[in-house]
């Protein structure tokens, strides 16, 4: 990957985005490769000066975490990247990560003014390219005030965690962030692919919060090791949770626990946090057929469907049951899963899993389905179509239909509200139901984005500095 | 065969090993904050190295004031012969743990432990912590021969009476753990609940064996777990035709419910790959998938 192969002559239309060079379609689905190249130091100025510097700009507005976007925008157009990427961090401590996987369609750019007209402004590519550029610079840890003693504790190393541990840690807390697998950064580095988000970006941004002076404490699953109680009397003030939407959702149809059926969880683990792209030089194995369908119409479907076919599938299969216009998907990822040759087959679900005398999956029944009005959630619902049943032959099948808030904390505090659905329930700032614990991410929240997580640790973090600089809350 | 450690451990750190046969070894961490919390029936991830697979181990003793862990396992497949390798000393990356639900252990009454193989070394913590809550413990003990017993003291120790059975004979009964647990129910011997640890075929026999006489009766299941802690579902088992997952709603099951048959099979999934890779550690010629049994 270079900054500087790229011959993309800049464009100075206001109303044309900068093209952002990708490796070739064909190319990439042979390997684990970052698919999007980023932006060169010229792109980039051509890119920002098409913003308009808006006296009120609405991008900001979009974005969860209020980064200030005209500023660091006005700042790359003045060649002062070390500027803009210092205004960047003041609210997002995540910007390689946030550049690269943040939905900035329905965020920041789609209020962008420029985008009346024309293609918004791509601040997610100026975002991740500031941040690149500083990674290669090496960062810069900012100054830090004196350590005021007040511990807290962070449960869980995934977006919010990182966020609120990043955000205490520069206030002066001395933060601890537990986090029950063997590496930190949650969905980043078990769920999200090396081709869309490679690994040495997360961990740079997780060495950026360690020189911020937090501790890690891997391989620590709070509820089982130490309860939430036992945190509170060894030491820690304060307690934020995020433990995330880690439990895969199921079908629930026949033939489901058939060898060749992976959860999406279970094939994105075993390819992005245990290597099996690797295999047999990493341990961890995984096995991919010709056929693959992957059922579901989100990012992880998407991520799911492009794993295997660079894991060597012929065909890969995304069975969605409603269309390509409500997919949940980012538009973007649709499109280069398109471009790499995933097959979409829209208005269909599987009812019935087929297998061999080895337990193997072999077919797979699927049914047509029909659109229908939408429910209160704006959502629109489906209903099957009698008599459509199709028998597909296929040899693999990841389902990828979502994911449930984690229990382990919830079974294992008692006091700590839940909502339906196992949400831990928390107010307007995250505070949960029991003094002195708050709550982050997907685990306060349900299935949302990387940057939501981020959102909602970042007014954690604000409740717990003002909770923890309370005098009545000293003991 | 043993080794032992001499100076203050490090966190992860191999302090004993032992050979117990000629397949099977015992290695004694220091974990501390793993040790406090340990209970009979619940399990730990080990990776033993950065390009190692995260695989589940039982936790067959711990040591709370020491604050060691032990282990005893059988060289199978690539990770547990990675594991065999280590001596006193050694680092072990990365544990996690406690995980999966302690055994559910009150007085019962009768409380029969059958356990084959390997599984004795899961059975002993449960039958050593039945007998502490007041229970008579019944254990039956099977193996293939009379070299591949392991904890036969320990487990004399915390049994009211104990039967050993062979495949072949060389020791004890010839035969199976079923038969001498089909011949106490013959007998009319009381028996409140049974404890079924050890190859999936077994723990199938045992519970077609107790069913019919409403024996309530609970299986240690062990299937393949990456994570270990409810996120990748690898681990799923059909109890009574619902799907749970053995690490956070198990590993112990109801096991008149356990669809065994599925969970024969789920084990094979990855028998290929595991020979494949085993063979940098075999000698020629062999090539006997042996992953998964207890």
């Amino acid at each position: 990957m270079s900054r500087t192969l790229n011959n993309q002559p800049p464009t100075n239309n206001r109303f044309t985005a900068v093209n952002v060079p990708k490796q070739d379609a064909f190319n990439r689905t042979k390997n684990f490769r970052e698919v999007v190249l980023g932006y060169t130091e010229e792109q980039a100025i051509a890119e920002a000066s098409r913003c308009l510097n808006c006296t009120q700009p609405k991008c900001v507005e979009g974005c969860p975490v209020g980064v200030e976007i005209p500023v660091f925008i006005k700042l790359i157009k003045q060649n002062d990247l070390a500027g803009a990427i210092k205004k960047i961090k003041e609210k997002n401590s995540l910007p390689a990560i946030c550049g690269r996987v943040c939905p900035q369609e329905e965020q920041c750019q789609k209020n962008c003014l420029v985008g009346k007209k024309g293609d918004p402004v791509s601040i997610g590519r100026l975002e991740r390219f500031v941040a690149d550029v500083e990674r290669e610079r090496g960062i810069e840890v900012p100054k830090l005030p004196v350590c005021n003693g007040k511990k807290v504790a962070v449960v869980g190393a995934g977006p919010a965690g990182l966020t609120v541990a990043a955000d205490l840690a520069k206030l002066g807390y001395p933060v601890t962030i537990f986090e029950a697998l063997h590496k930190g950064g949650g969905v980043l580095v078990y769920g999200i692919p090396e081709f869309r988000l490679p690994k040495y970006i997360v961990q740079a941004e997780i060495d950026y919060i360690k020189k911020l002076g937090v501790e890690f404490q891997p391989d620590y699953l709070i509820g089982r090791i130490f309860t939430i109680d036992e945190l509170f009397k060894t030491c820690f003030k304060a307690v934020f949770v995020a433990t995330g939407a880690g439990l895969p959702k199921f079908l629930e149809v026949p033939g489901e626990n058939l060898n060749g059926i992976y959860s999406a969880n279970e094939f994105l683990i075993r390819v992005n946090l245990m290597k099996a792209f690797m295999f047999p030089q990493s341990k961890t194995p995984i096995k991919v057929g010709k056929k693959v369908a992957v059922i579901g119409g989100g990012n992880v479907a998407l991520d799911s469907a492009r794993c295997a076919l660079r894991l060597g599938a012929e065909n890969v299969t995304i069975y969605y049951r409603r269309t390509r216009n409500e997919m949940p998907a980012r538009e973007e990822e649709i499109s280069n899963a398109e471009e790499e040759g995933i097959f979409f087959k829209y208005l269909s679900t599987p009812v019935k899993f087929e297998g061999d005398e080895q337990g193997n999956v072999k077919s797979m029944i699927t049914h047509s389905m029909r659109l229908c009005d939408a429910d209160d959630s704006g959502k629109r619902r489906v209903a099957p179509i009698q008599g459509s049943e199709v028998k597909t032959d296929i040899d693999t099948v990841i389902v990828a239909i979502g994911r449930t808030p984690n229990p382990i904390i919830q079974s294992t505090t008692p006091g700590l509200q839940t909502e339906t659905g196992g949400i831990i329930a928390s107010d307007e700032s995250f505070k949960t139901s029991l003094d002195g614990v708050w709550v982050g991410g997907d685990i306060a929240t349900g299935e949302a984005t990387v940057i939501s997580a981020m959102g909602s640790g970042k007014i954690a973090a604000k409740s717990i500095h003002e909770y923890l600089s309370n005098p009545k809350k000293e003991q | 065969m043993s080794e032992s450690m001499q100076d203050t451990p490090k966190l992860n750190q191999v302090v004993e090993k032992k050979v117990l046969n000629s397949v099977t070894k015992k290695l004694t961490i220091y974990a501390p904050d793993i040790a406090v919390k340990a209970h009979a029936g619940q399990f730990v991830i080990f990776k033993v190295r950065q390009d190692s697979e995260r695989i589940p181990l039982t936790l067959s003793s711990w040591d709370k004031e020491k604050g060691t862990i032990s282990h005893i396992f059988q060289e199978v497949g690539y990770s547990t012969i990675e594991l065999g390798k280590l001596h006193v000393d050694d680092k072990i990356m990365h544990i996690a743990g406690p995980l999966g639900n302690a055994s559910e252990i009150e007085n019962f009454g009768t409380a029969v432990v059958v356990c084959g193989g390997l599984g004795t070394a899961v059975a002993y913590p449960v039958a050593k912590a039945l007998k502490e809550a007041g229970n008579k413990v019944i254990s039956i003990v099977g193996a293939r021969n009379k070299d591949l017993f392991i904890l036969e003291n320990e487990m004399k120790a915390v049994s009211s009476e104990i039967y050993f059975t062979t495949d072949d004979g060389s020791n004890g009964t010839k035969g199976f753990v079923s038969d001498v647990l089909k011949s106490l129910i013959a007998k009319k011997e009381k028996i409140d609940i049974v404890f079924a640890i050890g190859p999936p075929i077994m723990m199938s026999v045992i519970a077609d064996l107790t069913r019919p006489h409403k024996i309530r009766t609970i299986a240690s299941l062990n299937p393949i777990m990456v994570d270990g802690m409810g996120m990748c579902g690898a681990c799923r088992v059909s109890i009574d035709g619902k799907t749970q997952f053995a690490c956070v709603d198990g590993p112990e099951f109801d096991a008149h419910k356990v669809n065994f048959k599925e969970l024969m099979l789920r084990l094979k999934s990855y028998c290929t790959e595991e020979n494949n890779l085993s063979l940098a550690y075999q000698k020629p010629g062999e090539n006997n998938c042996q992953c998964h049994g207890h």
